[in-house]
């Protein structure tokens, strides 16, 4: 720590942490203020031809992705080392799964990129927002695909589990290293904010349906019945996301 | 014995001239909005024609409504929940908006600013999705009077059992309309299809809705409905449907598209029905059981045993007299000759049609014979083979005995009528072979030709015990923002609504509860006087200076 240049504490310090602050309360605000905003939008509607397999291909190698991620930056190396697996076999496994993810994801958000750009029903729903969440999402991915495929599976391969990792896991204990991630391959470091920023910018995206994924729907009652009672009172500040003026422009 | 109360409609397909006036005015009350513009939560259909969305009954190629499981449980014709939760990113029984057609408008623009001397300008048409021009193909009402009905309407999946004769028999066409409507039903699959848990069923009248802020546009209702009457609101993202006019309702005012409707074809009341047997008649066997079945649900507003079950179970007392007096109950249970709109979808339907007769008469008086004698029509009843069967499909899957009995009581009807005012013989054995009687004929007469207003729309108003919290919210709006502990004073601002109540203290002097006239006199400012005796409402003449 006591090498680090101010810079890099603000980067791999300030960033983080202000990220995830944004992120707790943007997202205490929206659910609190703006559950009418809170949905996928989904295009559907609209196109569905190569929707019906960029988004399917895209999600399920984004979860491919996340798992990935929960066992290569939340679990220690010593703890696979304690297991017996060694560095190598870890790698293998990692570099050659996380290729599949790979293809995956740059396979469906290629096709769903192409869609909200090029499709003019599509294109005529995106905000700024969208397009900012969107360039931010394709940073994150081709920096993610980068080192996984050209330098863990045909490169010589880099152990971010001994440098990347243990920063990450730092923020969380209060104590994050910073020198580590910043002697990280630069890849690796833009990775790393850009992912930042994204959660920074979450809460007021539409990648927010992400946590509404319904798995209670599979134990639920099929009908619901509700009573019929009074609207609860208008917040400030919900106003505006209300039904929209006619002819009012996206 | 679980007894609920339903807002039921009744429409009665003999008086519907097609005018579409219901569709316009719940378009301009519910749907005149960007990202609804396609949506429709009435619309008129000319039958046979294939629907809107395009095939929408074709439950094979869309997969809405219910089916029964190997085991003859219910079960959702789009499968397993875990299946849905499965293809949540891509819903493979999504109709896409060319089924419904692509909503447009008219650069009217260009014609107001053609340059002088340009031939006959006109107006582009133009998406309501994109602005680009777009030629225009298919439309709510796309099949108005069987337009394109030659190339088109054998795709009508009911007339998938009888399309050889129909392309035979073509010189008979028959045609009629099917205003649509929510169903509101009492086993509603897009409730079931809800991942969210958004929609619901409203406990007191049975109205199905979708709660905005729940919804997630998951799309699921919008498939799960097999009528295709929840619609996907492309600008917000979340599902919107007929909501019956709940706000009407709750007043005691029939639906937009009921008050308006020119031909005063609809009917709305309440019919009581048990709750627990929903589940067992929804899982009737056989798909032409399942009118019986829904009848079997519905509970008879005059047994007192009913009456005090309902009483006990805390519905109202003028509720239970508005069953009592229901036109809809009475055409659905009492007459019979309502009929629920497919059935075999196991939804419990509750807006129910009485068939038309126009097509089998329309023919009796084209053959020369005169439509009000019972002989002729019901000979012709007999032989329409296609129009009977068609109606069947549509309304008792298939069964075209029930047909057969709603079309002869409505011409013995008739026929019992104009003899009544002609003065003409009649011959009471057609009646009581119909299971009918005059009394119940005459009966049925007056609610289908001159029920007024109050009687075609027997609405008790929703009870407003809620009222004094009514007027809590309505306070509340004074200041939302400084209530003590709200957002505007630093706090987290509970929901409660004692939070945003406008501090005031007991001791707290309102302005002014006095003020000096014009003549110098002190009066007291009625607004603001809260009895305080130091302030009496009469000032003595000493209190004056």
């Amino acid at each position: 720590m006591s090498n680090a240049t101010s810079s890099q504490i603000l980067l791999w310090v300030g960033l983080p942490y202000l990220a995830l602050g944004i992120f707790v309360v943007g997202h205490i605000w929206r659910w609190r203020y703006d559950q009418f905003g809170w949905t996928s939008r989904s295009t559907q509607l609209q196109e569905r031809r190569l929707l019906k397999w960029g988004s399917p291909i895209f999600h399920y190698g984004t979860f491919a992705a996340i798992m990935g991620h929960v066992i290569g930056i939340l679990i220690p190396e010593r703890w696979t080392a304690a297991i017996g697996i060694p560095e190598h076999v870890y790698r293998w496994f990692s570099a050659t799964a996380g290729t599949v993810a790979a293809v995956l994801i740059l396979a469906g958000v290629v096709v769903l990129a192409g869609r909200r750009l090029f499709i003019a029903r599509v294109r005529s729903t995106t905000d700024a927002v969208d397009y900012f969440a969107l360039v931010l999402l394709l940073l994150i991915i081709l920096t993610g695909i980068i080192p996984t495929v050209f330098v863990n599976l045909l490169g010589g391969g880099y152990d971010y589990r001994l440098t990347v990792a243990p920063w990450f896991r730092g923020l969380f204990s209060g104590n994050p290293d910073v020198t580590t991630i910043a002697s990280a391959p630069i890849v690796y470091q833009v990775h790393a904010a850009a992912s930042w920023v994204i959660w920074a910018v979450w809460p007021f995206t539409r990648l927010v349906h992400a946590w509404s994924y319904p798995l209670w729907y599979l134990w639920r009652p099929y009908i619901v019945y509700r009573s019929r009672k009074t609207a609860p009172p208008i917040e400030p500040g919900t106003a505006g996301r209300r039904w929209r003026r006619i002819g009012a422009g996206y | 014995m679980r007894v609920m109360a339903q807002m039921a409609m009744v429409m009665n397909l003999d008086k519907c001239i097609g005018c579409h006036t219901c569709t316009v005015t719940c378009k301009q009350v519910w749907t005149n909005r960007v990202g609804t513009e396609y949506v429709y939560f009435n619309n008129v259909e000319t039958k046979p024609g294939i629907g809107y969305p395009k095939r929408y009954e074709d439950q094979e190629q869309w997969r809405g409504g219910w089916t029964l499981d190997r085991k003859g449980r219910l079960q959702l014709k789009s499968g397993s929940r875990l299946r849905r939760l499965l293809s949540i990113f891509y819903n493979p029984d999504l109709p896409s908006i060319d089924d419904y057609g692509e909503p447009w408008t008219y650069n009217y623009q260009h014609v107001i600013e053609a340059p002088l001397g340009t031939p006959n300008p006109s107006a582009h048409s133009i998406s309501a999705l994109t602005g680009k021009d777009v030629t225009v193909g298919w439309g709510s009402n796309w099949e108005d009077d069987l337009a394109g009905a030659p190339e088109r309407a054998h795709l009508d999946p009911n007339l998938r059992d009888l399309q050889e004769r129909v392309r035979m028999e073509f010189e008979q066409v028959f045609m009629f309309y099917l205003p649509r409507i929510c169903e509101h039903c009492l086993n509603p699959s897009c409730v079931a299809s809800c991942p969210s848990g958004a929609m619901y069923k409203r406990a007191e009248d049975g109205i199905v809705l979708v709660d905005q802020d729940k919804c997630r546009g998951w799309r699921f209702c919008v498939s799960g409905c097999p009528y295709k009457k929840v619609y996907f609101n492309h600008r917000t993202g979340k599902a919107e449907k007929c909501t019956l006019c709940f706000p009407r309702i709750e007043a005691g005012q029939p639906t937009i598209c009921a008050e308006t409707c020119v031909g005063r074809l609809r009917y709305l009341g309440l019919i009581l029905y048990d709750a627990d047997r929903v589940l067992a008649a929804a899982a009737t066997r056989d798909v032409k059981d399942l009118y019986e079945a829904q009848l079997s649900v519905f509970l008879d507003p005059e047994d007192p045993e009913v009456q005090a079950e309902a009483a006990r179970q805390g519905i109202p007392a003028d509720w239970i007299e508005g069953a009592r007096r229901s036109p809809t109950y009475a055409l659905a249970v009492k007459h019979r000759v309502a009929l629920p709109l497919h059935p075999e979808y196991r939804t419990l339907p509750m807006v129910w049609y009485i068939p038309p007769l126009s097509p089998v008469a329309d023919v009796v008086h084209a053959a020369g014979y005169d439509p009000a004698d019972p002989d002729a029509v019901f000979a012709a009843i007999d032989a329409m083979r296609i129009p009977m069967e068609y109606l069947a499909n549509l309304f008792t899957a298939g069964d075209t005995g029930v047909i057969r009995r709603v079309l002869r009581t409505l011409a013995v009807m008739r026929a019992l009528m104009r003899a009544d005012q002609l003065g003409l013989p009649f011959d009471d054995g057609v009646i009581s072979e119909l299971g009918t009687s005059r009394t119940d004929l005459m009966d049925l007469y007056r609610l289908l030709a001159i029920a007024k207003y109050d009687e075609r729309y027997v609405i008790p108003a929703a009870h407003a015990e809620d009222a004094g919290r009514l007027a809590s919210q309505h306070e509340q709006l004074f200041c939302s923002l400084d209530g003590e502990g709200g957002p505007g004073m630093g706090g987290l601002g509970p929901h409660g609504i004692r939070a945003f109540r406008p501090a005031r203290r007991p001791d707290e002097v309102a302005e002014s509860e006095t003020f000096r006239d014009t003549d110098g006199r002190l009066r007291v400012n009625l607004l603001a006087w809260k009895g305080n005796r130091d302030v009496p409402l009469f000032p003595s003449p000493s209190n004056e200076e």
